[in-house]
Formats: structure tokens, sequence, C-alpha cells
């Protein structure tokens, strides 16, 4: 960049006596572990803030596909666009917010590749507040996601029988499965080259893994071998503790299994990211 | 190739207790790091003394950025030892991160916030309440002239503004001890002045600095002594001066106003250094090894005595190629292409 010799000249100089004021700061007592992590969770609420566009293209997928599904094959599938339309939407609500799950991968790796990580890991903080503070951004996009996907439901004519008490509960169980599977994208983050190959990575493994599940249909009605895999899929159990808890036939089985999933993938990729982000 | 080290006596303090009362901000021994099968720094030894402005010179992939993520605890070395403010990089990490900073290559900005917003969360994370981090991230945006675009998502930032937020980044918390790394590749000549003026302000306001360059111009400028650092190991070390008076001095370079009186010229000026007068592509130019302003000064006035008019005359520092090439036979640029040029970038990558 070539800047004209009259800008050089006008160029207002660096003030002398802010400097020197701004070059005496003394050190203040080292930041708590609590409150590093909140503030890893502000700056993750800003980055929601400032690039809503992130959540824009996660959640118009399950918006589009709830909107075409319902009115193009409901009636086909269930016998009804009502009929499919309360099957289909804890299915939906689940997918979107897996969906931002990706989203913790590719904050991360951009955080790498961006060169923002040693900044934090050179600071005398906790080394896992950078980790823990994300979660607060993260469940702030998964909030929003399900608000999306709620109110879209809402909007189409879903009143499910157990009401607020049931929609709450299951967002709440979405989005405690979501903390889980994020740790799954972190790891995946930090081994990928760059965000947009995190992207890719990460789709790639979680849409067809919530297309095969019980999101869109009944797994009886599926070839024996693509049955069982769907069956055994955590994300069909998670889709059936939602409509469980959504229409009151929850059972016990699905959401032990799904807490048990949560559990599982928190202690294998929790540490593994801990240990690739330390060495990041 | 070596020098009259002035930090040589004081290289190497006892262990342990004594150094942390030591007067070096850094003291290596030895460092070592290799990524796969690359030795990217093979035995660096540094001795910087506290308060001073130490510059580790050498082109791409001469181990500098390594050198400099060991000693700020971000990589690991895999042999020797490094005792940063009287602490131990490897087992003493968190003592030496309370008190560097280090600006790397990459602006450690997060581009997605604001720069009052990146300064704010740089603070609150070292301890400071919210409205003594937004104090603090006011009053360095108003001294590094960024009040006006503090409010500005930083991925609209400039290179320059980038560069100042960045290194603002770092002093949030007045550091002990500062790491910047080629603070000033890739700006331009105002934005690079306005980091020099910030460099040099924090050193006087007691900041010990070590500086990764490139440029020997920039080393001169700033640095008290200076490390040359070459296919990971330092090869020379002394003030700039000693430096550039073992590379034998820079280049005067003469244009004259009129071709035909270059061969009248010629003579004048090789009796002048008694050395050897080179006649540029330039029809009208010469350039000769020349070893103080004073003596250019005289030639240039011997010249018009003899009624040869001189249109203009330089006289240039030796650049790095010329530093490299007197310290170690080989210029920078082959270093660079010789295979090796990537370990920077691999180990910052790590």
């Amino acid at each position: 960049m070539s800047v004209p010799e009259t800008q050089i000249a006008q160029a207002p100089a660096l003030q002398e006596p802010e400097l020197r004021k701004a070059l005496s700061s003394s050190r203040p007592k080292r930041a708590s572990a609590l409150s590093a992590t909140l503030t890893f969770g502000w700056r993750g609420m800003l980055k929601v803030k400032h690039v809503p566009e992130q959540l824009i293209d996660v959640t118009i997928t399950p918006v589009m596909f709830t909107l075409l599904f319902t009115y193009l094959f409901g009636g086909a599938i269930a016998g009804s666009t009502s009929a499919y339309r309360d099957f289909i939407l804890p299915g939906v609500l689940v997918v979107a917010v897996l969906f931002t799950t990706v989203y913790s991968g590719i904050a991360i790796n951009t955080d790498v590749t961006k060169g923002v990580v040693d900044r934090f890991r050179s600071l005398p903080i906790w080394p896992s507040a950078p980790l823990l503070g994300a979660l607060i951004g993260d469940m702030v996009r998964y909030l929003v996601a399900a608000t999306v996907i709620i109110v879209l439901g809402l909007i189409l004519g879903f009143r499910p029988d157990n009401g607020v008490p049931g929609v709450l509960a299951s967002v709440g169980l979405v989005v405690l499965f979501s903390f889980g599977l994020s740790w799954v994208f972190t790891s995946l983050g930090l081994v990928m080259r760059s965000p947009q190959a995190t992207m890719n990575a990460g789709f790639m493994s979680i849409f067809p893994l919530t297309f095969l599940s019980n999101v869109y249909v009944e797994p009886y009605t599926l070839p024996s071998g693509l049955e069982a895999f769907v069956n055994a899929n955590p994300i069909s159990h998670l889709v059936s503790a939602c409509r469980g808890l959504m229409d009151g036939s929850a059972d016990a089985e699905n959401l032990i299994v799904v807490l048990g999933t949560t559990v599982l993938l928190t202690a294998v990729f929790l540490p593994l990211t801990t240990y690739l982000y330390r060495r990041a | 190739m070596s020098f009259d080290v002035p930090y040589g006596l004081i290289a190497h303090t006892m262990e342990g207790r004594m150094s942390t009362q030591s007067t070096l901000a850094i003291e290596a021994t030895g460092l070592q790091k290799s990524f796969g099968d690359t030795r990217a720094v093979c035995g660096v030894d540094l001795a910087v003394r506290r308060g001073s402005v130490y510059g580790i010179l050498g082109p791409n992939g001469a181990g500098k950025t390594t050198t400099i993520r060991m000693l700020a605890t971000l990589l690991r070395p895999d042999g020797g030892e490094a005792r940063v403010l009287g602490h131990d990089v490897v087992r003493e990490a968190d003592e030496v991160r309370r008190g560097v900073s280090l600006t790397g290559q990459l602006a450690s900005v997060d581009e997605d916030l604001t720069g009052r917003e990146n300064l704010i969360l740089i603070g609150r994370l070292l301890g400071y309440s919210r409205a003594e981090a937004k104090a603090r991230a006011d009053d360095l945006l108003e001294a590094f002239g960024l009040a006006d675009a503090s409010g500005r998502l930083v991925k609209n930032y400039s290179g320059g503004m980038r560069r100042r937020l960045d290194i603002a980044a770092s002093l949030v918390v007045t550091p002990e001890l500062m790491f910047l790394d080629e603070p000033t590749t890739g700006l331009d000549p105002r934005s690079r002045n306005q980091v020099w003026a910030i460099i040099r302000a924090l050193a006087g306001a007691g900041t010990t600095v070590l500086l990764c360059t490139q440029y020997l111009d920039e080393a001169d400028q700033l640095a008290d002594g200076i490390a040359v650092i070459d296919q990971g190991k330092v090869i020379a070390e002394g003030t700039p001066a000693q430096l550039k008076a073992s590379v034998g001095s820079g280049t005067l370079r003469i244009r004259l106003l009129d071709p035909e009186q270059r061969p009248i010229a010629e003579p004048i000026v090789a009796g002048a250094f008694s050395c050897e007068v080179h006649f540029e592509a330039d029809p009208a130019a010469l350039s000769a090894p020349c070893g103080s302003a004073d003596q250019a000064a005289e030639v240039v006035g011997e010249l018009s005595r003899h009624g040869i008019t001189v249109a203009n005359f330089s006289l240039g520092q030796p650049s790095l190629d010329e530093v490299f090439l007197a310290l170690t036979g080989h210029t920078a640029e082959d270093v660079a292409t010789n295979g090796e040029g990537q370990m920077e970038e691999e180990g910052a990558a790590a």
C-alpha cells in the first residue's frame, strides 16, 4: 500500500503524553478462573452479536426442511400435514441445534489460524477458561436456533400436549447433548487446516447422521440393516426423548442413552480438545 | 566470526535463586527445537540485559519465530534452557507469562470484535475490573491513534491499524518484557514510523524489548544489541555499530549530472577511500564502500573542486544481504530458498 507524500507529512503523530500515560499501568490481581471463563463467554456472545450471519446460515436449512417436508411429503408420509408436522418438529429442533455445534469447531479453528490463541495462551489465565467460556457463547447460539424452530412450529400450529414445560425440558436436553457433541467438533477444529475445511468435514459428518435417524421417518419403514443403524444412532434416542417430553410419552431408556452418550462424548473429547488446544 | 560481546561477561550467571535478582531479562543456553526432521533452532544462546532493546536479525526460516515462541512459553524447547525474568520457561511458565507480552507475526486480535472490545477482553482476562478495563482500553486507543476506529470491527481495519491494536493488546498491562516478532513487516512507511515510536516509548518507560526483524535498519534504529541468527544458530552478536563495522560499513552511491565525467570521477573516489569503485548500470552512477558520513562529504567536496557536478548522492547502510554475505559467505536469499524457508511458518502453525 503506498501512501502519498503529503499524507505522510500530515499524518497525526502519536500523542507523546498519552503514549507515556498508556505505558505506565500497574498489574492488577490475577483474574480468577471463573472471571476469566465468564469473560470468554462475553466474547462468545459478542461474536453472535457481530456475526449473526453464521446463525442464519445454520437455522435456515432446518426451517426450509420443516416447510418442505411438512407440505410436500407430510400427506404422503403421515397421512396429513398436521400429523407429520407434530412428528417432525421435535426432530427438526434437534437438527437445528446440532448443526450449530459445528460452529464451535469453526470458531476454535479460526482462533488458531488467525493467531488469537497465541495471545490467550501467553496470558496468565486458567488454561481451560477459553474452552469452557466458549460454551456460554455456544449456549446462546443453541437457544437462538431452538427458539427459531419453536416459533416456526407455533406459527404452523404445533401445540404439544405437555405444553411449555415439555418444550423447555426438550430444549434443555438438546442443549445438554450439544455441549457433549461440541467437543467432537472442537477436536476436529484443532486438527483441520482451515475454518472452511472444518466446516466441510463437520457438516459432512453431522448431515448424514441427522438424516440416518428417526427425525423424518419412522424406522420400521426402513430396510432392516438401515433400521438397525437408525435405532442405534444416539440422535434417534435424542429425538425420541424430545418427542416423549413434548407429548407426554417419555421413557427412561431414551433419556439414559442420551445422557450416557453426552457423558461419554465429554469424557473422550473434552480431554482431547484440551490436549490439542495446549499444543496448538 | 565473533565480536567483543559486552553482555558476555554476565552471560553465565549462577543458576537458581541468584538469577531471580539477575540483571538479565533473558538468559538462554543451547536452546533447541525441531519440527519432524527439520531442525529449526539448533543451540541458541542469548543474554539480554533488563531495560535494553535487543534485536534478533535474520532472514525468513532462520529460526527467529521459533526462538521467540520458546522464550514466550508457547513452544516447549527440545533441549537447552531458558530463563526469562528469572523464571524457567518450562517449569515456571506461568510466572514468565505474568511478566511478558508477545506480539507475533499474525496479528493476534479477534477480527469479529471491535478494537475497543478486543482491549477490554484482554484487560478483563488480566484481572482488571470492568471499569478499569474500559479505562485502559480508552487510554490505549487514544495513545495509539485508534480512538476514532474504536467502535469498528477489526476485520475492517487497515494493516497498520491492526498492527497497532495488536501491540496495544500486548500493553494492556505494561509488561516487563515485550516480544515483538517482525512488528513492521508489510507496513507502509507511516505505519512503520508509528510502530517505531511506540517501541521507543515502551523502551523509554523501562520495558525490555526483544525484537525479531529482517531489517538491519530497524534493528539499528531501535536496538542496543543485536544477535544475527542463521539456520538456527547465533552467528554474530554485538552492538549495531560493531555489526556494521564488521560488515565493512555502508555504501556511498554517487550520481553525476554528466555521465561523460564518470571516468574522471572514478580515480578521485577510489583515491579517497583507497578501495575499488563500482560502475553501476546507470551510466552516470558509481558506488564505493564508505566508512563514514564525514568521508562521504569529503569525497563529494573533492569532486566538485575538480569541476564534477554531483546530481545526488546517498550513504546507505549495509542491507541484511550484505551483512549475511559478510558473516556467512552466502546471502539471506540463499537461506530462504534452500528449502528451510518454511520453517518459521511451520513453527508458527505447530
